[in-house]
C-alpha cells in the first residue's frame, strides 16, 4: 500500500469491483469485503430454512411413513387452524412475553435506583442479584421444579405448612404462572444490570438538586431515574422479546406443555408436531405461522422500539 | 464503581440485600442439596445443616461421563464465539467508521434475524443435518450458535467501536495502513474491551443455549444442557443427584460470569447508555 487517500478506494483488485456500488455519501472506502460475509451468511441463514419451512408446509410428509408424500395444498393449515391447541399457543405465547417483560422490567427499574445507594457489601448484593443470568435454563427449570414447587417436599410447601396454610401444587393449579415465575427469575438479572448501568450515567447533581427541593425517593424515582432510563428499557424490552419469543427449555423440562395444552406456546407446539408426531408438514406450516408472528412482532418492535435507539 | 459522595440508607440497603439473598437462594438451594442423602434432600422440615456427603459426585462421575459433556459445550461454546467474531469484526468496524445511508437498517435487519423462531425453521436445520450428517456433531452446534450469536455480536460491537474516536483509524490509513492492517493494528489493540464483552456475552449464551442442543444431539456432541436434560426424567427422584449434575453443570459458567461482570456489563447495554 502506498499511502495518500486516493489509493484508498482500492485495497485489491478483486474488492474494486464492487466499489462504486458501495461508496457511501463520505466514504471513499470498499467496505463491502468487510460486511459481506455477515450479510450473505444471515441472508442464508434466514432465507434457505424458511424457503424448505414453507415448501413443506405445503407437503405431505411424514418421517415415520415415507409412502405419505406428494402436494398437500392448503391441507397442514386447514388441519392446524382447526386445531384448538395454535389458538391457545398463540395466547400462551403473548402472555409469557407480556407478563415476564412486565415483572423484569418493574423489578428491575426499582432494584436498579435501590442499587445505586451506598451500602455495606455492595458489590457482593450485585453480583449475587445477576447470578441467575448465568444459569443455564434447564437447570433454573429443574430446581424450581423440584427443590422449591415441588407440592410434597419442596421448600415452598414446607414453608407453607409451617405458616399453617395448605400447600400449593404449583405446575397442577397455575401451571402459566409458575412458569412465568421461574422465567422471571431469569432475565430479572438482565434487566436490572442493563437499567443499573443505565442509571450510573446520570447526573448526581440532577438528583442532588431535586433533593434540595424537598423530592422524596419515590418522586426522584418517578420524574428522574425513570425517565433517564427510557433508552435502556428500549433495549431490555427488545432483547428480552427476542429470546422469549423461543422459550422452550423450560417448559420442555417443568410441564411439557401441560396439563392438556394451558402451558403450550408457539416453539414447544411445533417441537411437538414435529419431533413427537413426525409430521414434517403440519409441523412446518406452525413453523410458518411462527415467522409470520415474529416479524409482526419485529415490526412492531423495530418501529417503537428500535426507532429510539441512536444508530 | 462509583459510590463517593452518597449517603448511606438503612432502607434501600435492607431491600438490596433482600433482593440479592432471595435471588441467589435458588442457586445456594441447589449447592445445599448436592451435598446432603437422598433421605435429607427430601425431608420436612427441610435442614440446612448436616454433615455434607460427596456421594453424589462421586456417583454422578461413575455413571455418566461428564467430561464429554463439559468439553463439548467447552468446544461449542469457544468455537463458536471464535468464528462469530472473525465475521463480526469486519463487519461492526466498517459500519462503525464508514456507514453509510443503509448502516441503520442492515443492522436493524441482522437483529429482527435473530427473531426468527428456532422453532420456525427447526425441521429443516433438522433435516439438512441430517442429510449431510451433521446431526449429533458439534460442527452443526458451532454454526448454528455461530449464525444465531452473530446480529447480536455486530450490534455489540458496532456501539463500542463507535465509541473509538474515527480520527484514529483515519489517521493510521493516511499512514498508508491498509483496511486490514487498520482492524489489525488500531481496532483490535483500541477495541479489545468491546470484543472482550461481545465474546463473554456469546460464550454464556452458547454455553446455557438449550433448544438447539436438545433438538441436534443425542450422545456425541451433546454439551452440559443435554447432561442436565437427561436427569430430567428417570432421576427426577433422585434430588441429591440431580442438585449434584445441576452444580457441575452450573458452575464453571457462573464462576465465569462472576469473575467477567463488570466487563459484560459494559456490553450488554447495547449503546442506550452514554
Amino acid at each position: 500500500m502506498s499511502g495518500g487517500r486516493a489509493t484508498l478506494t482500492v485495497s485489491s483488485p478483486r474488492t474494486g469491483r464492487f466499489r462504486s456500488a458501495l461508496r457511501g455519501k463520505g466514504g471513499a472506502v470498499s467496505t463491502l469485503p468487510l460486511i459481506a460475509p455477515s450479510v450473505v451468511l444471515l441472508l442464508l441463514w434466514s432465507i434457505v430454512p424458511l424457503a424448505m419451512t414453507l415448501w413443506f408446509s405445503f407437503r405431505r410428509y411424514n418421517l415415520l411413513n415415507p409412502m405419505i408424500h406428494g402436494f398437500a395444498g392448503w391441507s397442514n393449515y386447514r388441519f392446524l387452524f382447526r386445531d384448538p391447541a395454535l389458538l391457545s399457543s398463540l395466547i400462551v405465547t403473548v402472555i409469557l412475553v407480556g407478563a415476564v417483560l412486565i415483572v423484569t422490567v418493574a423489578f428491575g427499574a426499582v432494584l436498579a435506583a435501590v442499587f445505586e445507594n451506598n451500602f455495606p457489601g455492595r458489590g457482593v448484593a450485585r453480583v449475587l442479584m445477576i447470578s441467575p443470568f448465568f444459569v443455564m435454563p434447564t437447570v433454573s427449570a429443574l430446581i424450581w421444579k423440584n427443590l422449591l414447587m415441588h407440592p410434597v417436599n419442596g421448600l415452598f410447601a414446607a414453608i407453607a405448612r409451617g405458616l399453617g396454610l395448605a400447600p400449593l401444587d404449583w405446575f397442577a393449579t397455575i401451571p402459566l404462572t409458575s412458569i412465568i415465575v421461574i422465567i422471571a427469575w431469569e432475565w430479572l438479572p438482565f434487566a436490572f444490570l442493563i437499567l443499573m448501568t443505565a442509571l450510573q450515567s446520570l447526573d448526581e447533581e440532577v438528583l442532588e438538586a431535586a433533593r434540595l427541593d424537598g423530592a422524596g425517593a419515590i418522586a426522584m424515582f418517578r420524574h428522574i431515574q425513570v425517565p433517564h432510563m427510557g433508552r435502556a428499557i428500549s433495549v431490555v424490552i427488545m432483547i428480552e422479546t427476542i429470546f422469549l419469543l423461543g422459550v422452550f427449555a423450560e417448559i420442555y423440562v417443568t410441564t411439557a406443555g401441560g396439563p392438556g395444552i394451558v402451558t403450550t406456546n408457539l416453539a414447544f407446539l411445533i417441537y411437538q408436531r414435529a419431533l413427537l408426531a413426525f409430521n414434517v408438514g403440519s409441523a412446518s406450516a406452525a413453523g410458518v405461522i411462527a415467522i409470520i408472528l415474529a416479524n409482526i412482532m419485529a415490526i412492531f418492535l423495530v418501529r417503537t422500539v428500535a426507532r429510539r435507539l441512536d444508530v | 464503581m462509583k459510590a463517593p459522595g452518597k449517603s448511606f440508607h438503612p432502607v434501600a440497603a435492607i431491600i438490596a440485600w433482600l433482593a440479592a439473598l432471595l435471588m441467589f437462594f435458588p442457586i445456594f438451594w441447589m449447592v445445599l442439596a448436592s451435598f446432603k442423602t437422598e433421605a435429607q434432600a427430601v425431608q420436612t422440615p427441610p435442614v440446612f445443616f448436616f454433615h455434607p456427603t460427596l456421594e453424589n459426585y462421586t456417583d454422578i462421575f461413575a455413571r455418566a461421563n461428564y467430561p464429554l459433556f463439559a468439553g463439548n459445550s467447552i468446544v461449542i461454546s469457544l468455537g463458536a464465539t471464535a468464528i462469530m467474531l472473525v465475521i463480526a469484526v469486519p463487519a461492526a468496524f466498517a459500519m462503525a467508521f464508514y456507514p453509510t445511508r443503509r448502516t441503520r437498517d442492515t443492522l436493524l435487519w441482522m437483529l429482527s434475524t435473530k427473531m426468527l423462531p428456532a422453532v420456525g425453521v427447526l425441521v429443516p436445520i433438522y433435516l439438512i443435518a441430517k442429510d449431510t450428517g451433521l446431526l449429533d456433531s458439534r460442527i452443526a452446534l458451532i454454526l448454528i450458535y455461530m449464525l444465531s450469536n452473530l446480529p447480536i455480536g455486530v450490534w455489540m460491537l458496532f456501539t463500542f467501536f463507535r465509541e473509538t474516536p474515527k480520527a484514529i483509524i483515519e489517521a493510521s490509513r493516511i499512514d498508508g495502513a491498509g483496511v486490514w492492517d487498520s482492524i489489525r493494528h488500531v481496532l483490535l489493540p483500541l477495541g479489545l474491551p468491546g470484543i472482550a464483552s461481545t465474546a463473554l456475552l456469546s460464550i454464556i449464551l452458547c454455553w446455557n443455549e438449550a433448544f438447539w442442543s436438545l433438538n441436534l444431539s443425542a450422545h456425541d456432541a451433546a454439551p452440559l444442557t443435554a447432561f442436565i436434560a437427561s436427569f430430567s426424567a428417570p432421576e427426577g427422584l433422585f434430588w441429591a443427584k440431580l442438585s449434584a449434575a445441576a452444580t457441575l453443570a452450573t458452575v464453571p459458567i457462573l464462576l465465569f460470569g462472576w469473575f467477567s461482570q463488570r466487563q459484560l456489563v459494559r456490553g450488554l447495554t447495547f449503546g442506550a447508555v452514554k
